[in-house]
Order: structure tokens, then C-alpha cells, then sequence
């Protein structure tokens, strides 16, 4: 908990400001690069920030959090490099070669970058790693705790629930699970194409996990939906999102899963930014 | 050879508390019952889920730890193959897949049970590291190499039970190293994993009828001892490959690579499973002499 100097726990003005500004940044990183994930990344701007920001103890000197962070939607890891630079995980002159021949930072998160913790890209695969990790730490009587972010489609992968079924049977209370419920894949709205899959929260209560739904763009919320979980069981945040939040045209338009903005649509896109509280 | 798989790593568990075992709802008897309950944070069931399963391993070597995934191979090859590939391979984590049963051993469960081409799978993988030793005790040096390496993912295939030891006497068993169980002169037979019992039967006819013979465990498949199977060419006027498995991406078509590649110029007779599915039944040997893997018809095809 960083909290603010009056005493408040939670200083939404900062989150606010930041993501403001990590939205910024990667508007600019569009206009140099077309191979960006624009949709999933604002999506997840707010509950990513929170962990890193917000929730994740400090980093030490050496360099590394005790906590972790696994972006298991790899997809979104834009948000994950701009916030990495902030922090001086990752350079300036990383996010400027981003997707060139010179670079080393790819449309998905590569293991071995810095603060890179697990490849992913493939969907599914980042859960069962995140129960790796959790069970690493309890053998070792260590009390970090691990992190990550799936989208709604990643849920639909048979995989994802074997790591459900374990990690609540298990009882690894040191896992804090995201979904970034943003409604949309590839081809449609999550709810339209698989209505079965609401009410979602009630599938990880079936499987023992302690769940609760939020407004994954109100960080207070998501602050408070870690901070104020009991640690039985791990932990499964359905958040409710949209997919391109904060620039209106992208707002629930598919085509911005992948598209990058013009030069007239970044200006109008920056304007948008700028004027919001 | 599952049982002395499982003594060798409560040894190793044992001395290095970073070793996990995630298994499958499939578990080797013997040591590993002492294993879990000596160590239960180490012993992790993750029930008939084996994509979790490798999942999980990834994740813990992304920690330091040292996992071994183990069930039947079909089951820790086939269907995690992209766990496998990804969290595994691609990420070069020290995990040993141990693949328990393989080839055609589960001869009376079918062809669902069957890895006939899972050498060619695996050692497609970048990163991958292949070991299939041909008798209990090789098992154990194998199993011992992989619980101290870190330098990546070893795909480990073993047998089931009652293997008979093969290697008594051999050159010591040494990671990336073909290894004599015996030396001659006159024919070469490169093997792996559990059918070294057949070609062992081969190598003592063909001594029998005149012929000096050596036998060889080509136990790490990935990465292939290459100047150890070209002095093998080099030295015997015939080579003979015999493994349980397809034709393709194996042993057999490696050596005929390297051969060609050499321009070697002994006779080099290959006998492998075929590129088939089995769809009968009755004993391992039935199944392997279904596909023309016989002592018998080895030797007859042999000049």
C-alpha cells in the first residue's frame, strides 16, 4: 500500500494520472509501430498499473519484488512495458525499438527480458505456471505473492480450468488472479457467441475460489477487492472492462484489438486522453 | 525400470529440496510412496491434467525449483505437447518430462497408449534434450544427470517393469555419449531405451555365428553423439539400428543421415517400428513382431 501523504489509503488521483499517462505512451509507441494490441491493453490499464503501483511490496536494491507478476493475456503486455520503463525495469531504448530488428521486446512478453517473468502468448498457459510459482513459494516458506492478468477469452481454454480445479484444491491462498472481462475475441462478444460462460464469477465460487466482481477501470476497486480478501483460498477478480477504454472510437470496436490509429486518430485520440479528469 | 527411476530421485529429493514431482493421477511405486509422504509439498498430484501438470512445472523452474513431470508417455508428450513446447522448451527451463511406458509396452491398451513417434516429436522441439536408456541401471544414471542439470528440458523415456540389466560391465554412462555394452570388430548395433533386450539377443546370435559384434546404448537421443555414431561407421562393415520406433525422426533415419552426409560405406540395415498404427493385441513382443521387430527376423534380414 503506497496511500497518499494525508493519510487517505488509496490515492485515486495518482492511479488516475498514471494510467492517463501509460495510455499516453503507448499512443505514442503507435505512431512509430503498427503491431500493437491497442484494445487489450487499455482494457487492463488500471488493474495492471494497481498491481505493479499499487499492490506488488517495492522492489529492493537488487532489483526484484518479492511479489510477481505473470501477464498470462500476453497479448496486453504493452501496458506491462510502458509501466516496466516507468519503473526503470526496462529503457527508453527498449520501447523505442519495440518490434524492430534492434529491439528485444515482441507483441508478447519473452521470458528473460527484464521483468519479463514467463513467456506467453499461446492462452491458457499462464495460469498453471502461476500455480508453479505459488507452490515454489510455499515449499520454500517464502511469502511472495504471485499475480496475473487473464482476458475472458483465455478463459474459454480447457487449460485455464485444470489450473482452477488445482490451485483452489491446493489451497494456494497466494495467488491473485484477474480477469480482464472485456466481452470481446476475435470474432464477437464473449457473451453473444458463449452465453453460457455468464455468469462468470459463479464458475471459479464453484471451484472453492474467493471471488469478486468489480469495475476493473476503478482503481479504488481493484485496490480494495485485494487488499480486502479473506486468504482462504486464492483469489479470482472478475473485472468488468472495456476493451480500447478511455479513447472513445476504440471503445467496444474489434478492429482495435490490433489496429494501430492514423495520424488524425492519434491526435484525436490524445485530445480525448488529455481532457479526462 | 519405473521403480529404479523412482529410487534414484527420493535419492536426489532426498540431498536437494528444490525437487518436485508433479505427476498425473499416475504414480511409480516403490521409493515415491516414502517420497510423498516424507516430503507432501513435494509430491504434487495434479489429477488427470496433464497440460496443468507441465504448466505447473514451467512454473516452478521459473522459481529455481527442479520439477519432474511424470505419467505415460503418450499422456506427457501428446497431450501437453504445446506446454511442452512453450513453457518448456522455448523458455529452456529445467524441467525432465519423464515419459514412463513408451513405445509399444502397454501393448493390450491400445493404440491410445502407444508412443511410436514421440523421439521424432520431442527432438523436433528446439531445446529439447532426449534420453531413453536401455536398462534400470542406465535409468538410474539417467535419472541422477537429470535432477542436477539445469542447462534444459530432457524429455526421459523409460520402460515400465522388469527390464533385465544390460549394462553390467559397460564404459561408464555419460550424457551425450553413445556407450558400449560390448566392442567387435565386424557388425555395429545402435539401440536405445527398452528393446535393447532384443538387440542384445541380436548382437549374442550374430557372436554365436562367427560374427564379432558390438552393441551399443545410443541412450541420449537428443542432442545425437554424431562423432560417436561416425566412428561407429567408420569401424564395422555393417551397422545395424534397431529401435521401437517409426521410421521417421528416429534413430534409424538420423544414422542413415549421417551416413549419407559421410558417405559412409558399411552396410547399414535399419529396423524400426513401422509408420502404422497397431490395431491387434497380445504381449510387447507380439506387438513389436507385428511390425517385423523379431530376434528372428533381425537375423534373417542381416547378411
Amino acid at each position: 500500500m503506497r496511500g497518499t501523504a494525508n493519510g487517505d489509503a488509496f490515492d485515486r488521483a495518482a492511479a488516475r494520472a498514471r494510467c492517463k499517462r501509460y495510455r499516453r505512451r503507448i499512443l505514442d509507441m503507435s505512431q512509430h509501430v503498427s503491431a500493437l494490441h491497442i484494445g487489450g491493453a487499455f482494457s487492463c490499464t488500471e488493474i495492471v498499473d494497481n498491481i505493479y503501483n499499487e499492490l506488488m511490496r517495492p522492489r529492493s536494491p537488487r532489483g526484484n519484488s518479492p511479489d510477481t507478476f505473470l501477464m498470462s493475456k500476453g497479448h496486453g503486455c504493452l501496458i506491462q512495458y510502458v509501466i516496466l520503463e516507468e519503473l526503470g525495469v526496462l529503457t527508453r531504448a527498449d520501447l523505442d525499438a519495440y518490434c524492430t530488428p534492434h529491439g528485444r521486446l515482441g507483441t508478447h512478453p519473452d521470458y528473460g527480458n527484464p521483468g519479463i517473468e514467463a513467456s506467453t502468448g499461446s492462452l491458457g498457459h499462464g495460469l498453471s505456471m502461476v500455480v508453479g510459482m505459488a507452490l515454489a513459494e510455499r515449499g520454500r516458506g517464502t511469502d511472495g505473492i504471485i499475480y496475473t492478468v487473464l482476458s475472458d477469452g483465455e478463459v474459454q481454454e480447457g487449460s485455464t480450468w485444470e489450473a482452477v480445479l488445482i490451485g483452489s484444491s491446493l489451497k494456494l491462498t497466494n495467488i491473485v488472479a484477474f480477469i480482464d472481462n472485456n466481452d470481446f475475441q476475435s470474432l464477437g462478444r464473449t457473451s453473444e457467441t458463449h452465453p453460457s460462460f455468464y455468469p462468470l464469477a459463479d464458475k471459479f465460487r464453484g471451484f472453492g475460489w474467493e471471488t469478486v466482481e468489480i469495475d476493473g477501470h476503478d482503481p479504488r476497486a481493484i485496490y480494495e477487492a485485494v487488499t480486502g480478501r479473506s486468504g482462504a483460498m486464492p483469489l479470482m477478480v472478475v473485472a468488468k472492462t472495456i476493451k480500447g477504454k478511455g479513447v472513445s472510437y476504440m471503445e467496444n470496436v474489434p478492429i482495435w484489438h490490433y489496429r494501430s490509429p492514423n495520424s488524425q486518430e492519434y491526435t484525436k485520440a490524445i485530445a480525448e486522453l488529455e481532457a479526462q479528469s | 525400470m519405473r521403480n529404479t527411476f523412482s529410487e534414484a530421485l527420493y535419492e536426489e529429493a532426498t540431498k536437494d529440496p528444490e525437487i518436485y514431482i508433479v505427476v498425473s493421477d499416475i504414480s511409480p511405486a516403490g521409493s515415491m510412496a516414502k517420497f510423498s509422504s516424507l516430503y507432501p509439498e513435494r509430491f504434487i498430484n495434479v489429477g488427470v491434467a496433464e497440460q496443468s501438470m507441465i504448466g505447473i512445472c514451467a512454473g516452478l523452474a521459473l522459481k529455481g525449483c527442479q520439477p519432474f513431470a511424470y505419467t505415460i508417455a503418450t499422456f506427457s508428450l501428446y497431450r501437453p505437447f504445446e506446454m511442452v513446447r512453450d513453457d518448456l522448451c522455448y523458455q529452456k527451463l529445467p524441467v525432465t518430462v519423464v515419459g514412463m511406458g513408451a513405445g509399444v509396452i502397454y501393448s493390450t491398451l491400445g493404440g491410445t497408449h502407444h508412443t511410436q513417434e514421440d523421439i521424432a516429436i520431442a527432438g523436433a522441439i528446439p531445446n529439447m534434450q532426449i534420453i531413453a536408456p536401455c536398462d534400470p541401471a542406465e535409468c538410474t544414471e539417467a535419472t541422477r544427470w537429470c535432477a542436477q542439470q539445469k542447462q534444459g528440458p530432457v524429455y526421459l523415456r523409460i520402460g515400465k517393469a522388469g527390464e533385465p540389466n544390460l549394462t553390467k560391465g559397460a564404459e561408464p554412462w555419460k550424457f551425450g555419449k553413445i556407450r558400449y555394452l560390448r566392442r567387435g570388430t565386424d557388425v555395429c548395433i545402435l539401440t536405445y531405451g527398452v528393446i535393447a533386450k532384443m538387440a542384445t539377443a541380436v548382437a549374442e546370435r550374430l557372436q554365436a555365428q562367427g560374427n564379432s559384434a558390438s552393441l551399443v546404448s545410443v541412450h541420449t537421443v537428443k542432442p545425437l553423439d554424431r562423432d560417436g555414431i561416425v566412428d561407429a561407421l567408420k569401424r564395422h562393415r555393417q551397422v545395424i539400428v534397431i529401435e521401437e520406433h517409426a521410421p521417421q525422426g528416429g534413430l534409424a533415419s538420423q544414422t542413415k543421415q549421417i551416413a549419407w552426409d559421410i558417405g559412409a560405406t558399411c552396410r547399414l540395415d535399419t529396423f524400426t517400428l513401422q509408420d502404422a498404427f497397431i490395431h491387434n493385441y497380445g504381449s510387447h513382443e507380439d506387438l513389436l513382431a507385428a511390425h517385423g521387430l523379431s530376434t528372428d527376423r533381425i537375423l534373417a534380414a542381416v547378411v
